[in-house]
């Protein structure tokens, strides 16, 4: 087996605690505290080179904050196996030589151990987990053969496979089409019975406004974090996007991201 | 009357030739089943300056035993470990881009090894068995170390084949499922360094690259999964040994070419194939 750390039930799921970042001299994340709790669905907000996905890395274990705590029921990330990070698609080889099936699987190696091949049990496993996220039909796709969104629920299958109760997702909206986002929030509802703690950066606002439990706010330091209606506040919202919020005609609020893709708006009503 | 099976037949009543065509598909096998990962991750460049960053280590063991060929084998897997893991420390810790930094330390190797063997008056004959192989000179000692080597590669590469694809595919997931990060990427940079020592004496130095990833790419081209990729690589690579040895004999060309030239032939097929089919 490889190495990982037991749960300590009593302690919060995730608490980090004055964490600082600084990579060549510049400060990604500075004196970040919070806690999450047990099946809770949150949404780390802020423009682009906020720390959003430094903040994930860190908190998955795989990228050594400067100072501060991180820990997971109790204990540091880096020998837990229960947090899934699912990347953004645009940092994906999809042209790997593997299936729907084989991705998900990949998510047991940790399970099984050195030296041993899957077995039964684990090929149910990813069945019930395909199942979970309605892709089932397409475990045998070679993964280029994916849209966007079922790329997302492969990804999500994955950390299902897994046995994640943490799953960090970073901006798994960006790039689907209105329907595919859909059904994806829909998706994120059922995790929250299974009692999976859900963390999700994302450019969307309005999105977080409406389908998440508390946003965080964040621009390197942490503006605010809370129910949608205190965190989204006016003010904080300034704070977190300075000279890029514009107020339009009819008293909406819009964040404008300095993002090079797709000149997506952010809106918040 | 001469058949095609007499054709076939004529080249393996020679010892060499048949010891030849064992070892050509051996490291076939070995070259394209590692060659895959190298495909997959982008590691072409490295496998091409790591061959060429163990001449010093051949040319120092060819110094001190005289000019016995039996040794070098030796000398090629210690230099070929050591480069492997030695590239993967320098580029990491360097200031200047991974690329510049193997390209610095493989072309300074490279001349070294060339500098050595150049106080040997025989040099030139010698210097290109080196360089392209000399595929015909295999002894049954050479083979039986083709054979073990190989094997041992074979079969790491099986035990660890999930770790590897995980790794891969995704390094981020590798490191949240707490897999040995470190440990399975320096056991795939030793995997390589003795891919190469085994396949010294059929490709040679200079070609070694194109049996790393020659029939590897071509498998690409034509299945969706690692293991088929696997085998049809290592099926074409060895197809590529028996007929490029063919070849070899009765054109009378250097066989480490004629082996590659086969190698790149199955590629453009493929390629043109996929092209053709509008894929």
């Amino acid at each position: 087996m490889y190495p990982h750390s037991h749960h300590q039930e009593d302690q919060p799921i995730l608490d980090v605690r004055h964490l600082n970042v600084r990579y060549n001299g510049y400060t990604a994340l500075e004196n970040i505290t919070f806690h999450l709790h047990a099946g809770e669905r949150v949404a780390v907000v802020g423009p682009n080179g906020a720390g959003k996905s430094t903040l994930l890395k860190v908190v998955a274990g795989v990228l050594q904050p400067s100072s501060g705590d991180v820990t997971i029921f109790g204990s540091r990330p880096g020998r837990h196996v229960c947090i899934a990070y699912i990347p953004q698609r645009s940092q994906v080889d999809w042209g790997f030589p593997v299936s729907v099936a084989d991705v998900v699987m990949m998510g047991r190696s940790a399970k099984l151990g050195p030296l041993n091949w899957p077995r039964k049990r684990d090929w149910e496993f990813v069945q019930h987990a395909l199942e979970t996220v309605q892709i089932s039909d397409l475990a045998s796709r070679q993964i280029s053969q994916l849209s966007g969104g079922q790329q997302q629920r492969m990804f999500i299958a994955r950390a299902l496979a897994q046995e994640a109760e943490l799953m960090l997702m970073d901006e798994p909206l960006t790039g689907l089409d209105t329907p595919s986002q859909e059904g994806l929030l829909d998706l994120l509802d059922t995790l929250r019975e299974q009692n999976v703690t859900v963390m999700v950066a994302t450019h969307d606002l309005e999105q977080a406004a409406s389908h998440f439990d508390r946003i965080m706010l964040l621009n390197h330091r942490m503006v605010a974090f809370g129910e949608p209606h205190i965190a989204l506040q006016t003010g904080n919202l300034l704070k977190a996007y300075g000279g890029r919020l514009r107020t339009t005609e009819d008293g909406n609020i819009v964040a404008v991201d300095d993002c090079c893709d797709e000149g997506e708006y952010d809106h918040v009503h | 009357m001469t058949t095609f099976i007499d054709l076939l037949l004529q080249p393996l009543q020679y010892e060499f030739m048949q010891r030849g065509m064992i070892a050509a598909i051996l490291v076939g096998i070995v070259c394209a089943v590692v060659g895959t990962y190298i495909v997959l991750r982008g590691m072409a460049f490295f496998g091409d300056a790591l061959a060429h960053t163990i001449l010093p280590g051949i040319a120092l063991g060819y110094l001190i035993s005289g000019g016995a060929r039996d040794v070098l084998f030796w000398w090629a897997l210690g230099t070929a470990i050591l480069a492997a893991l030695g590239i993967g420390v320098i580029s990491k810790n360097s200031q200047i881009k991974e690329d510049t930094a193997i390209g610095i330390i493989f072309a300074g190797m490279f001349a070294l090894g060339i500098a050595m063997i150049s106080t040997v008056r025989s040099y030139a004959v010698d210097l290109s068995h080196f360089l392209f192989g000399d595929v015909l000179s295999v002894s049954p000692q050479n083979l039986w170390l083709i054979l073990i080597f190989g094997g041992i590669i074979l079969l790491t590469v099986f035990a660890f084949y999930k770790e590897f694809m995980t790794l891969s595919f995704d390094p981020v997931l590798a490191a949240t499922l707490r897999l040995p990060v470190t440990l399975l990427n320096n056991l795939l940079l030793v995997l390589i360094a003795v891919t190469v020592a085994v396949s010294l004496q059929t490709v040679g130095v200079a070609l070694m690259v194109a049996m790393l990833v020659t029939p590897s790419a071509t498998a690409y081209l034509l299945t969706h999964r690692l293991s088929s990729m696997m085998v049809l690589a290592a099926f074409f690579a060895s197809l590529s040994g028996v007929i490029g040895l063919y070849l070899s004999y009765y054109l009378s060309i250097a066989s480490g070419a004629a082996i590659v030239l086969t190698a790149t032939g199955f590629f453009m097929l493929a390629f043109g194939w996929k092209k053709t089919k509008g894929a």
